[in-house]
C-alpha cells in the first residue's frame, strides 16, 4: 500500500544536521536511474521514496505539482485519466522511477524533438539547498520570469544543487490519434535523409527513430491529418507501434540488452558520423544517438566532439572517463554547485571527482 | 558633468574598438538612458558599439580589471528598466552585432550575433520553409539577444514555448571575459541547467554573444476565430473549457470591452464593441487538423455561451483580427497621454476575480485599465492609463500596478511573465521570494559575477530594500530560519 505523505520538514532536518556534521549523503529515490554517472561519495543515504503524492493538479492549467517521491507510473495513470500526459516522454526502467529522479537525470524520451525536453516542461519547484534551506522557484504558470530560472537549473544536475521536494510540470493533452509508419532503408546516410527531410516539414510527427533496419514514423493528432500525413509519407503501417515506442522509451528494446559499453550521443540531427564502430539507433530525428560500441571513451569523446556533439557513457565500465566538460564549464558547475551546497554535502563526485 | 570613470580607462576603450565605436558625448549619450520604460532614466558614462566577439572578451576584461559596471543592451525595447545605465558604468550595445552567422536548413538551425532582429531570422529562414516561433509583440525591433536576456514570449507560447524553449545554444563571455557554450545543437547538453538559467538572467551572468535557436517548418495552415462574450467570466471559462476539451490553440489572447473599444476606434477591425470580452483563437498545423480542432473549438465555445463566433474567411480578414490585438498598445497611447503596462501571470482560473479587482483598484484610485490578457498561459497586461504631466498621477499608477502584481502573487501567480524585473519591479520581487530565496539568487549570481559588475542592481533586491518597501514574503506561514531577523 502506498500511502502519500509530506516529509519535506524530516528531510530538511537530515539535510541540516548532515550540513552542520558536513556529512555528505546519497539522494536515493526509486535507484531506477542509479547506474547513471558515478555513485556518489557519501557513506549516508536520503531516502526521498516515502515523500511521495500528487499534491495539485488542474487539468484546464495543463499543471501538475507532485512531491519527488511520486511514482512516475502513478503520475501517468492520474493524468491519463484525464487525457493528459507528461510530453516529454521519461524513461521507466522500471517501476520504481520517481518524478524527481526524472527531473534530477534529465531524462526525456522520443517525443522530445516534437514536444520538448523535461527542463522544457518544467514550471517548478521546491528544495531543500546544501544548506538546508527550504526554497520555492518558479510556480504553477507557464509564463514567468521573476527572478533566475532556478527549477530549470535542476534539471540533469543528480541532486547536487538541492534535495527536491516537489515540481510542477506543465502537461499536454494526449494525441486523439496515433500511428506508427515503418520504412526498410539499408543506408543510415539515407535513414539520416529521409528524417531531416520529413522534420523540416510540417507533418504530424511524434517520434522518428533509425534502428539500423527499419525507420519508424509515429504521427499524432486529429485522426483526419494522421490518415492525410499517412497517405502522403507512405511506408507499412506498424499496429504495435505503441510496444515499440514503450520499448524504445524504456531501453527494452533488443538493442539496447548489450555487454558492450551503451553511448548516449547528442548531436546536431543531420551529422553522418561513422567513424567509430559498433551498433547505432538513431533517436530524435538523428539528434540523439545510441551507440553500443567496445572502443575507447577517449576516442568516443573526441570524435562525437568533433562533430559539435557530446557523448555520455550511459551504462557500462567506461565510469572514469563517462562524462566530459570544458574547463571553463567545469569551473562554472563548480561556482554554481558552492552557491547552493557550500560544504559539497549533496551527492558529491556524481559526475566527476571534484564535481 | 566630469566623467566618473577613470581616464586611462577610457582611452583604453577607444584603442579597443576605435573612436567611431565609443560614445562618451553627453547628447549622444541620451539614446542610451532608458528602454522603453521611459520613466526611468540613468545617463551612462560612456557607450560602447564592440563589432567582434573578441572586442567584447576585451572590454569585459578592461571593466573587470578597472572595476567598471557594464550593462548589456540590444534594441532598448525591454519594458521594465533592464538596461537602466549603472552610474558609474558603461553600457555595451550590441546592436553592431548584427550578423546572421548561418541558416542551418538541413538541422533546422540559425546560427546568429546578439543584435540580430528576431524578425531577420523569420525572415531569412523563410526561403527554406522555416521560421523561429517566439515573436513578442516589439518583434520587428528587439534583438535575440535582448530575447534571451529576458526570456521573452509573444502570442504563440501556448503552442510554441518562450524564447528559452527555443534556443539551443549560446555562446556566452563572462564577466572576466571568457567565453563559454552553454548547451547544444543536439537538444540536450551534460550537467546543470545552465542555458535555461541563462536564458532570462536579464545580463547579470553574461553577455552572449552568439545564440543557435531552433527553427520550425512553417504551418501550411492557419486559421482563426474570433468569438465575443456577455461577460469576462464566460470569456475566461471559455479559455479553460478549450485547454481541458484537449486542444492547444497556437494563440488564445482576451480583450476586455475597454481594450475593443479602444482598439476598434483605432483599427477599424470591426470588433464587435458591445462584447464584454472577445476571444481570439488561432490553429495552425495540416488543413485537417486545423478543420478538426475549429469544429471542436466552436463546439466548445458555443457551450460555453459564446454571443458571437466569426471565423476569418480569409488571410486579410485573418489579419485583421489579429491587427486589433496587436495595436491596443498604440491604441491606448492615443487616448492616453500615458501608460503603465503591467505582466503579472495568474492560474487562469482566477481571471475573472483577478479582473474583478483590478476594476475595484482602478475605481479606488480613479484611473481607467485597460486589459489585455494571453489568455491561454495566464499572462495579464493591464495597461494603467495616466498623465505624466498631472502631479500624483504617476505615483498613483505605480501604487495601482503594485496592488496589481501583489494580486497576482496572491493568487497562485508571479509578478512578471515575459518583460522582466528588470529596474521597475524589484520591490515585488521581496514580495514574491522569501529572504533565503532572494539570498540564494544572490549567491547564484556571486557564482558568475563576484565583483557585481553585470547589471548591478536590477532583478534581486537587496534585503534592505525590501524592508524599507515593507514586505517580505513567507510561504504559508513557513520560514525556513525562523530564527533569523526580519526587515
Amino acid at each position: 500500500m502506498i500511502i502519500d505523505q509530506d516529509l519535506s520538514l524530516n528531510l530538511q532536518s537530515r539535510v541540516e544536521r548532515a550540513f552542520q556534521d558536513r556529512t555528505p549523503i546519497t539522494i536515493s529515490g526509486g535507484g531506477s536511474k542509479a547506474f547513471f554517472g558515478l555513485p556518489a561519495a557519501a557513506d549516508e543515504t536520503l531516502d526521498v521514496t516515502g515523500h511521495r503524492g500528487i499534491v495539485y493538479y488542474e487539468p484546464s492549467e495543463l499543471v501538475v505539482t507532485a512531491r519527488a517521491g511520486t511514482l512516475l507510473k502513478t503520475l501517468d495513470k492520474v493524468l491519463e485519466e484525464q487525457g493528459q500526459m507528461l510530453a516529454f516522454e521519461p524513461p521507466c526502467f522500471n517501476d520504481q522511477a520517481t518524478v524527481g529522479g526524472t527531473v534530477a537525470c534529465g531524462f526525456s524520451g522520443p517525443r522530445r524533438p516534437f514536444t520538448g525536453s523535461v527542463s522544457d516542461f518544467v514550471l517548478g519547484c521546491s528544495i531543500i539547498n546544501g544548506k538546508s534551506e527550504y526554497l520555492r522557484f518558479g510556480g504553477r504558470v507557464m509564463k514567468n520570469v521573476a527572478g533566475f530560472d532556478v527549477a530549470r537549473l535542476m534539471t540533469g544536475a543528480l541532486g547536487q544543487l538541492g534535495v527536491l521536494l516537489e515540481v510542477s510540470l506543465r502537461v499536454m493533452p494526449i494525441p486523439e490519434t496515433e500511428m506508427t509508419l515503418c520504412y526498410r532503408v539499408s543506408q543510415v546516410s539515407r535513414a539520416l535523409e529521409m528524417m531531416q527531410h520529413w522534420q523540416g516539414q510540417s507533418w504530424p510527427i511524434s517520434a522518428l527513430v533509425y534502428d539500423g533496419t527499419i525507420l519508424h514514423v509515429r504521427l499524432s493528432g486529429a485522426e483526419a491529418a494522421i490518415k492525410k500525413a499517412a497517405h502522403q509519407l507512405g511506408g507499412d503501417l506498424d499496429l504495435d507501434g505503441r510496444l515499440f515506442w514503450a520499448g524504445l522509451r524504456d531501453h527494452r528494446l533488443d538493442f539496447f540488452k548489450t555487454s558492450e559499453n551503451l553511448w548516449r550521443i547528442n548531436i546536431p540531427p543531420a551529422t553522418q558520423m561513422s567513424k567509430i564502430s559498433g551498433q547505432y539507433l538513431l533517436d530524435w530525428g538523428g539528434a540523439q544517438r545510441w551507440l553500443s560500441s567496445p572502443e575507447p571513451a577517449a576516442r568516443i569523446h573526441q570524435i562525437v566532439r568533433e562533430h559539435n556533439g557530446h557523448a555520455v557513457c550511459f551504462r557500462g565500465a567506461e565510469k572514469n572517463d563517462w562524462i566530459r566538460f570544458d574547463p571553463g564549464l567545469l569551473n562554472l558547475h563548480k561556482k554554481v554547485r558552492y552557491a547552493f551546497d557550500p560544504c559539497s554535502i549533496l551527492n558529491p563526485h556524481r559526475f566527476t571527482t571534484g564535481l | 558633468m566630469p566623467s566618473l570613470l577613470n581616464k586611462y580607462f577610457v582611452e583604453q576603450c577607444k584603442t579597443l574598438l576605435g573612436k567611431d565605436n565609443i560614445i562618451t558625448d553627453p547628447e549622444a549619450l541620451r539614446v542610451y538612458e532608458c528602454d522603453a520604460l521611459v520613466a526611468l532614466r540613468s545617463l551612462p558614462q560612456l557607450v560602447a558599439l564592440p563589432e567582434t566577439l573578441e572586442q567584447v572578451q576585451a572590454l569585459l576584461r578592461l571593466c573587470y580589471r578597472y572595476k567598471v559596471p557594464v550593462v548589456a543592451r540590444g534594441a532598448g525595447t525591454g519594458l521594465a528598466g533592464g538596461v537602466l545605465p549603472a552610474p558609474d558604468g558603461i553600457v555595451i550595445g550590441l546592436s553592431r552585432m548584427q550578423q546572421i552567422l548561418a541558416i542551418d536548413p538541413l538541422n533546422r538551425t540559425a546560427r546568429v550575433q546578439p543584435g540580430v532582429r528576431n524578425l531577420a531570422i523569420s525572415e531569412a529562414a523563410k526561403a527554406y520553409g522555416l521560421y523561429y516561433a517566439p515573436d513578442p509583440s516589439s518583434q520587428i525591433a528587439c534583438t535575440i539577444g535582448g530575447n534571451i536576456a529576458e526570456n521573452s514570449g509573444g502570442v504563440h507560447c501556448l503552442k510554441y514555448g518562450l524564447t528559452v524553449h527555443n534556443v539551443l545554444e549560446i555562446n556566452m563571455v563572462t564577466v572576466e571575459g571568457e567565453l563559454l557554450t552553454l548547451g547544444g545543437s543536439g537538444l540536450a547538453a551534460p550537467g546543470y541547467g545552465l542555458l535555461a538559467l541563462a536564458i532570462g538572467s536579464e545580463g547579470l551572468l553574461g553577455i552572449v554573444v552568439e545564440a543557435t535557436v531552433r527553427l520550425l517548418p512553417c504551418p501550411p495552415c492557419t486559421q482563426v476565430l474570433l468569438v465575443a462574450f456577455d461577460s469576462v467570466e464566460q470569456a475566461g471559462n471559455a479559455v479553460a473549457a478549450i485547454v481541458a476539451g484537449g486542444l492547444i490553440p497556437a494563440g488564445l489572447e482576451l480583450m476586455d470591452n475597454a481594450a475593443i473599444r479602444v482598439t476598434e476606434a483605432f483599427v477599424h477591425a470591426n470588433y464587435p464593441v458591445e462584447a464584454e470580452a472577445i476571444l481570439l483563437c488561432e490553429f495552425d498545423g495540416l488543413f485537417e487538423q486545423v478543420e478538426t480542432d475549429i469544429v471542436m473549438a466552436q463546439s466548445i465555445l458555443t457551450a460555453s455561451g459564446a454571443s458571437e463566433i466569426r471565423i476569418a474567411r480569409d488571410t486579410n480578414e485573418r489579419k485583421l483580427f489579429w491587427a486589433g490585438r496587436k495595436a491596443a498598445f498604440p491604441a491606448v497611447g492615443r487616448i492616453s497621454a500615458d501608460y503603465y503596462c503591467m505582466d503579472g501571470t495568474i492560474p487562469r482560473k482566477h481571471l475573472a476575480e483577478v479582473l474583478r479587482r483590478i476594476s475595484e483598484f482602478s475605481r479606488e484610485l480613479d484611473l481607467q485599465v485597460v486589459n489585455v490578457f494571453h489568455a491561454g498561459d495566464g499572462n495579464l497586461h493591464p495597461l494603467i492609463l495616466y498623465d505624466a504631466g498631472k502631479p500624483g498621477d504617476y505615483d498613483k499608477a505605480e501604487k495601482l500596478g503594485g496592488q496589481i502584481l501583489e494580486l497576482c502573487v496572491q493568487v497562485g501567480g508571479t509578478i512578471t511573465g515575459e518583460h522582466g524585473v528588470g529596474m521597475e519591479k524589484l520591490n515585488y520581487m521581496c514580495v514574491q521570494f522569501s529572504a533565503a530565496e532572494l539570498g540564494q539568487f544572490e549567491r547564484l549570481k556571486t557564482a558568475f559575477d563576484a565583483n557585481n559588475l553585470l547589471n548591478p542592481g536590477k532583478v534581486i533586491p537587496s534585503l534592505h530594500r525590501c524592508a524599507e518597501f515593507g514586505r517580505m514574503h513567507v510561504h504559508g506561514g513557513r520560514m525556513s530560519h525562523p530564527d533569523l531577523e526580519r526587515f
